[in-house]
């Protein structure tokens, strides 16, 4: 089996700011990939190029299989690439769900209808099927009590793991993460945390940017250290933030950890 | 342990205000005033409230009121379905149709109301058969204008199309209103552009277009007092103007006007009262924990805590 992402050499202008300068990188079915880096590096652009909110100037992206936002297509000799319509980028997006820093749950839905959306609107669920989903992934993120609230009655984590819960109401392949603790207060991380790496216990495979190193020592199987638009270091947890082998990462870390 | 278990409620704070005596000065002034006022409205004899009284329920005078309900009602209601769309052209990916939603906002607000008003009424004289088909080619149908664009349905269109343009510009203000994070949220699950924008984005920006629509239509109340551009005349004030300069009596007939058009105004803002205290309008994100929400729906609320939405106060915008 392929890997389930596989980006080669993707750059991607901002104009004339180059963000992304060849970023490689690969996660297999069921891994855990945690992305560490300085302000600035590109980590939430990589993410947000995987699932094409962003379109990248260069290089390719895999998931699946599926070559993201474009199609080769074989005229006699020569291949060309076409972009995907409208229609087969959001469905190549509905197989990836994205975590964001602030949340963005929809505030005039409850926590019930804020999962039930996507699964409705775009798979086309009846409410009865989309529903019995709502409640297992809400039991499953410790919200079961809280299904009629709306996000503003929520506290930080909470919202955090409706959003989790809404993304994988998908059932998605892959789960980005951008940050899902960043915003929260520091007594609310944990039980974000707690509901990620049950995630990950179960086979999800993630693509999670965090400053949250313990998170990454315990749960990663790769850890990437991304500067300046590139990949600097990649390996286990043990490899990179235990035993850096280039100056920029072990100068990130000194001042991490 | 020993300690009771309720708090014991102190002495609440009830002190004199502090005296403002300029409150009463000018409470006697305006009462003076008014009251100047009121009797030379009531013993001025060119007045006629005779005449007023007399007015006031003449069927004419009555069937005008309806026609400029109707033209109120049926105006907005073209110019919010236009609106609505031309918003959502202008945002679109489109650029054939961003730009003609551009074009049309940029001519109907660039151009008077009056001048648009006499062009439609002119229709049937410039274009008397109006047909469908292809340029140069086959006609598929044709018709008298005069037949379609009789004068009601010119003053209605050219009101509508006028506030469309108007309208548009505050839709558009409530649809970028919304955070960002709330379409991308949308996009990453999958969602289409049409389902973001009326599941996600625009009962969201409900709050930011609704108060204004409602000024919108008190001020499309008078304006559709211009219709006689076209010319239409069975509106209110043409009709008492035109029973004023019959009768010699231009006075009274004004004030019967006035009335009604002050009648209509009242219930109009009380309603619109409703709908904004409904959206919170005015309320910042901290006024929904001050609690500054009373009749506001549960999911209004909701909307309001999160501060998605960015309201701007310079949205109102009157012809
Ligand atoms: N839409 C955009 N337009 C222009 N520049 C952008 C845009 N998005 C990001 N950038 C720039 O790209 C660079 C990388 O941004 P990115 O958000 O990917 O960094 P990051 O590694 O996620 O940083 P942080 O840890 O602060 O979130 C930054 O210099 C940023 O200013
Ligand atoms: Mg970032």
């Amino acid at each position: 089996m392929t890997a389930m992402v596989e980006i080669s050499a993707v750059h991607k202008f901002f104009g004339d700011l180059h963000v992304l300068r060849g970023v490689d990188l690969e996660v297999e079915r069921g891994e855990v990939c945690v992305i560490l880096g300085p302000s600035g590096s590109g980590k939430s652009t990589l993410l947000r190029c995987i699932n094409e909110l962003e379109r990248i100037s260069a290089g390719r992206i895999v998931v699946d299989g599926e070559l993201m936002g474009l199609r080769e297509v074989t005229r006699g000799t020569t291949t060309e690439l076409h972009r995907r319509s409208d229609k087969d980028i959001a469905r190549q997006r509905s197989r990836i769900g994205m975590v964001f820093q602030r949340f963005n749950l929809f505030p005039h839905m409850t926590t019930l209808d804020n999962v039930m959306e996507a699964p409705r609107k775009v798979r086309g669920w009846d409410k009865a099927r989309a529903r019995t989903k709502a409640e297992e992934l809400l039991t499953m993120v410790g919200l079961s009590d809280r299904m009629e609230h709306y996000p503003a009655q929520l506290s930080g984590g909470q919202q955090q793991r409706v959003a989790i819960a809404r993304a994988l109401a998908m059932e998605p392949d892959l789960m980005l993460f951008d940050e899902p603790t960043s915003a929260l207060d520091p007594e609310l991380v944990g039980e974000v945390l707690a509901v990620m790496k049950q995630l990950a216990d179960s086979g999800m495979t993630m693509l999670v940017v965090t400053h949250e190193v313990g998170f990454a020592r315990e749960v990663a199987d790769q850890v990437v250290f991304m500067d300046e638009g590139l990949v600097v270091e990649r390996g286990t947890a043990a490899e990179v933030i235990g035993n850096p082998q280039q100056s920029r990462t072990r100068d990130f870390f000194a001042k991490v950890l | 342990m020993g300690r009771p278990m309720t708090t014991p409620v102190p002495e609440l704070i009830n002190a004199r205000p502090v005296p403002r005596p300029s409150t009463w000065v000018w409470a006697a002034v305006v009462l003076l005033l008014v009251a100047m006022f009121i009797h030379g409205l009531l013993t001025n004899p060119n007045y006629r409230w005779d005449i007023v009284g007399q007015y006031l329920f003449d069927p004419r005078i009555v069937a005008g009121v309806g026609w400029t309900l109707l033209l109120t009602v049926g105006s907005m209601v073209i110019g919010i379905v236009l609106a609505v769309l031309m918003a959502i052209m202008r945002q679109g990916t489109n650029p054939v149709l961003r730009g003609v939603s551009t074009v049309y906002i940029w001519f109907f607000r660039g151009t008077p109301i009056y001048t648009q008003l006499v062009f439609w009424g002119l229709l049937s004289v410039l274009y008397p058969r109006l047909s469908l088909g292809i340029p140069f080619g086959p006609e598929f149908v044709s018709f008298e204008t005069t037949v379609v664009f009789n004068a009601a349905i010119a003053a209605l269109l050219g009101l509508g199309l006028n506030e469309g343009a108007y309208l548009a510009e505050i839709v558009r203000g409530g649809l970028n209103s919304v955070d960002r994070g709330q379409t991308e949220a949308a996009t990453a699950l999958g969602m289409k552009r049409s389902t973001t924008l009326w599941r996600i984005v625009i009962p969201q920006a409900m709050r930011v277009i609704v108060p204004p629509t409602g000024n919108e239509t008190i001020s499309m109340l008078k304006t559709t007092s211009l219709v006689l551009a076209v010319p239409f005349t069975l509106e209110l004030t043409f009709v008492t103007n035109a029973l004023g300069n019959q009768k010699f009596l231009p006075v009274p007939l004004l004030i019967v006007a006035a009335i009604y058009y002050l009648v209509i105004t009242s219930i109009l803002m009380v309603g619109q009262h409703y709908v904004e205290a409904y959206y919170g309008r005015g309320f910042d994100d901290a006024g929904a924990s001050r609690g500054a929400t009373k009749g506001m729906s549960r999911r209004q609320q909701a909307i309001l805590a999160a501060g998605t939405v960015r309201t701007n106060p310079n949205l109102d915008v009157t012809p």
